[in-house]
């Protein structure tokens, strides 16, 4: 079976939540919409204060070319332009409340019903950026970026990410399983914006029961790929690799090795934007772990508290850590007082004993992150250079290549935060950049 | 703009309890391996357990009053070390008992208590704490006690006890050579490997020789090294390597001159090969971070292991080959970084 050099075998969780069907996160009353939801330039609110509002209607305007708007996640009133806590940065982020007015009335002419395949590559980039579709893997990069390669890239390869590699999260599995048609009809409006006759969707193998009914549904130029469950499997460059053999260069984008990858849910969402104008206001999310009392998947506004998901799932039990995503990459919270985001792949409720909590010692150069690493680095290295803060050193260490997936950190026998220093490291690189 | 806390806690009492959020945020990853570095230090305890017992199986009690002096002395002199500097405890992580294990298979079971301490002082406190501690000494502990033990007493460190069974130990030990000593001599008095006597090669396998009370069995070694391999603590490549250099290299010579030189299965079974390839060499610290860089740390550990033992004063060469080799790790680490993911080619 197909895969990449390095990586780890964490266990995978997934039972949790993985048999239990979507069900309908129901309507709020109240809905904080972050204005930045994506990675890029930043985006500006349209509206104001007592605005009426509808459903999908656009909130802000995106400043640049790598940039989106976000859109109501239903009818109401403006109630005001605040700021609330980003689940990334943890820094206050302006946010648009919005008052719902229990209708959920779609914007006028929403949704649409028109046929991608007969649009123009030009009109489906442009309904693609306008529906504000991002990333839904957890990166948040804009879509219509990502499917629009400068003229001298030769892009001959579309991977659909269904590996879902991050212990825990199911998300992206039941999509699959419940809504197939969607994933693969996205896959072909996306091969179309990229004028390619086929593609590959890539699942890792503990997910049969996906890789069967994709294989099923598919049509003869999307080819279903099984991959060797590993993390990181799904992390875009070792996808590619496992399936193509090419090595996305230092420093480079997948375009530079001619590929372009998409997540399943992405490829969803393009279909709701190109074929029925929907934008992304609403994504699939898997609430689980062992500290939440019912582990659901949920289909969830934008928008939504993490308070009325946690309340929706039962509360919490004995919780001890609180991620949105997954335990590999996720970012842990420290307020119930903030939105889901398109980005949020799930989120994860970790005890004190299944997370981890215990202090680092001194490296004892086993090699074991040597080994684990994806990316062919020595983060060993890169953990003691952070602890002093020598940047420079780090740079020549390869500091940027880093993917930050968190291998090395989960096999460290001595428990170093090996992916904390290089955010450090990142950071202090950046701000001494910014000083010159 | 107004900083929203999205809902007032004062309004509800269930929400109150709510909004009092105690949890943990740190950096990603959230979830790690069970296997810390105490799991590992007593995996590789487990896996000297049978050369240990061969060891007291053969010599008696007092190579089990060498191995507990030993591992008293390693952990108490730690602890008082980090008391008396101020620094946190560390004898949890296992790798003060390890050391001092690891010494005492390294000496002869005769070895008076004094000599123990002594040992596991130069090893623990110079060799390890002065250099910062764990992780951060470029020489092996025990093996930086053992030498420094062999250079300033040659004679007790020398004498080696008969190896008897456990149930026919006499008060009167008598003392002999080790295999090697007794190629040595033979070599240096004779001219030929066939005065030397002894040369067997099953009782060096099974620890029916004199020698370090835990290097005698090369059986029992490679079953705990095998072990280690198995729980993927160690990789196969020092070992492997390692042996096959010194097997490489003395056959080579003993194809030449089968009277000058003994064969290569002796020089595997005899003196403290094993121990070296599978425990000595392999600590994490004090070899190189790749499996490359394993492969050459290894195979100079081969080459010098040969050339001291063959023509050098010593009749057995691992511990300096090893801690000669130590010396050469960051040089090895540097030269052998792995290729990165999109290295430009």
């Amino acid at each position: 079976m197909k895969t990449f050099k390095g990586g780890i075998h964490p266990p995978e969780e997934k039972q949790l939540v993985k048999d239990n069907p979507i069900v309908d996160f129901p309507l709020s009353s109240r809905y904080h919409v972050l204005v930045q939801q994506h990675l890029g330039a930043p985006a500006k609110p349209v509206v104001k204060a007592g605005d009426e509002v509808k459903k999908g209607q656009v909130l802000s305007e995106p400043l640049g070319f790598v940039s989106v708007p976000v859109h109501a996640p239903t009818s109401g009133r403006v109630k005001e332009i605040g700021r609330i806590v980003h689940p990334v940065t943890g820094l206050l982020a302006p946010c648009i409340v919005i008052d719902a007015d229990g209708r959920d009335e779609w914007a006028d002419g929403l949704p649409l019903d028109r046929d991608p395949f007969a649009m123009s590559r030009e009109e489906l980039l442009d309904a693609i950026k306008t529906a504000g579709v991002v990333g839904m893997g957890g990166a948040t990069f804009p879509t219509h970026v990502k499917l629009s390669p400068p003229k001298d890239k030769t892009i001959d390869t579309f991977i659909v990410n269904g590996a879902e590699c991050e212990p825990y999260l199911s998300s992206d599995h039941r999509l699959m399983l419940e809504q197939p048609g969607r994933v693969l009809k996205g896959a072909g409006v996306i091969m179309k914006a990229l004028g390619l006759d086929r593609a590959t969707i890539a699942i890792e193998a503990n997910k049969p029961d996906a890789i069967k009914l994709m294989r099923e549904k598919a049509p003869a130029e999307i080819q279903v790929e099984a991959l060797k469950v590993k993390y990181p499997q799904g992390a875009e460059k070792q996808l590619i690799n496992a399936l193509t053999g090419r090595e996305v260069p230092s420093g480079g984008l997948p375009m530079d090795v001619g590929a372009v990858v998409q997540n399943a849910g992405t490829c969803a969402a393009v279909w709701d934007a190109c074929a029925r104008g929907i934008p992304l206001i609403e994504r699939i999310t898997s609430v689980t772990g062992r500290g939440i009392v019912q582990p659901k998947n949920i289909r969830v506004r934008v928008g939504t508290l993490l308070r009325e998901v946690i309340d929706f799932c039962g509360g919490l039990n004995g919780a001890a850590k609180i991620i949105f995503g997954g335990p590999m990459m996720g970012i842990a919270q420290f307020t119930q007082d903030i939105a889901i985001m398109k980005g949020t792949s799930g989120v994860l409720v970790l005890r004190e004993e299944d997370t981890n909590i215990t202090a680092y010692s001194a490296c004892i150069s086993c090699g074991r992150c040597v080994e684990a690493c994806p990316m062919g680095l020595i983060p060993s290295t890169l953990s003691k250079l952070g602890e002093k803060g020598m940047y420079q050193k780090a740079m020549e260490n390869s500091l940027l290549d880093c993917v930050e997936c968190g291998s090395c950190t989960y096999v460290c026998p001595a428990n170093r935060p090996i992916v904390h220093f290089v955010k450090h490291l990142k950071a202090l690189s950046r701000a001494a950049g910014a000083k010159k | 703009m107004k900083n929203i806390s999205a809902s007032n806690p004062a309004e509800d009492p269930a929400k109150e309890q709510a909004a009092k959020l105690s949890v943990y945020v740190s950096g990603s990853p959230h979830v790690h391996s069970t296997e810390d570095v105490p799991w590992i230090m007593r995996q590789v305890i487990y896996a000297l357990i049978p050369g240990a017992l061969v060891g007291v199986y053969f010599f008696g009690i007092p190579a089990l009053k060498v191995i507990a002096v030993a591992v008293v002395s390693c952990v108490v002199m730690e602890a008082l070390w980090q008391k008396l500097t101020g620094n946190p405890i560390t004898i949890k992580d296992g790798s003060a008992v390890l050391t001092g294990l690891l010494l005492a298979m390294n000496l002869p079971s005769g070895a008076p208590w004094w000599l123990v301490v002594i040992g596991s002082l130069v090893a623990i406190i110079i060799a390890k704490q002065l250099f910062g501690g764990i992780g951060n000494n470029p020489f092996n502990p025990a093996l930086v006690g053992r030498v420094f033990l062999l250079i300033s007493f040659p004679v007790a460190m020398t004498t080696w006890p008969e190896p008897r069974s456990f149930f026919s130990q006499a008060a009167d030990a008598t003392t002999g050579a080790t295999p090697l000593g007794a190629l040595k001599t033979a070599i240096f008095e004779h001219g030929t490997i066939a005065a030397a006597p002894g040369m067997n090669l099953m009782d060096p396998f099974l620890g029916n020789v004199g020698g370090s009370l835990g290097e005698i069995s090369a059986l029992a070694l490679i079953l705990g090294g095998i072990y280690l391999i198995a729980r993927k603590i160690i990789t196969w490549h020092i070992p492997v390597v390692y042996i096959v250099t010194v097997a490489v290299l003395t056959g080579i010579l003993w194809l030449v001159n089968p009277e000058g030189y003994a064969s290569p299965a002796f020089h595997l079974v005899a003196g403290g090969l094993m121990l070296g390839a599978f425990f000595m060499a392999t600590d994490m610290v004090t070899s190189p971070i790749t499996n490359t860089g394993k492969v050459v740390f290894a195979a100079g550990c081969g080459v010098i292991t040969v050339v001291i033992r063959l023509w050098g004063g010593y009749p057995e060469g691992v511990s300096f080959a090893i801690l000669i080799m130590n010396a050469f790790v960051p040089l090895i680490n540097r030269a052998t970084r792995p290729t990165k993911f999109g290295a430009v080619r």
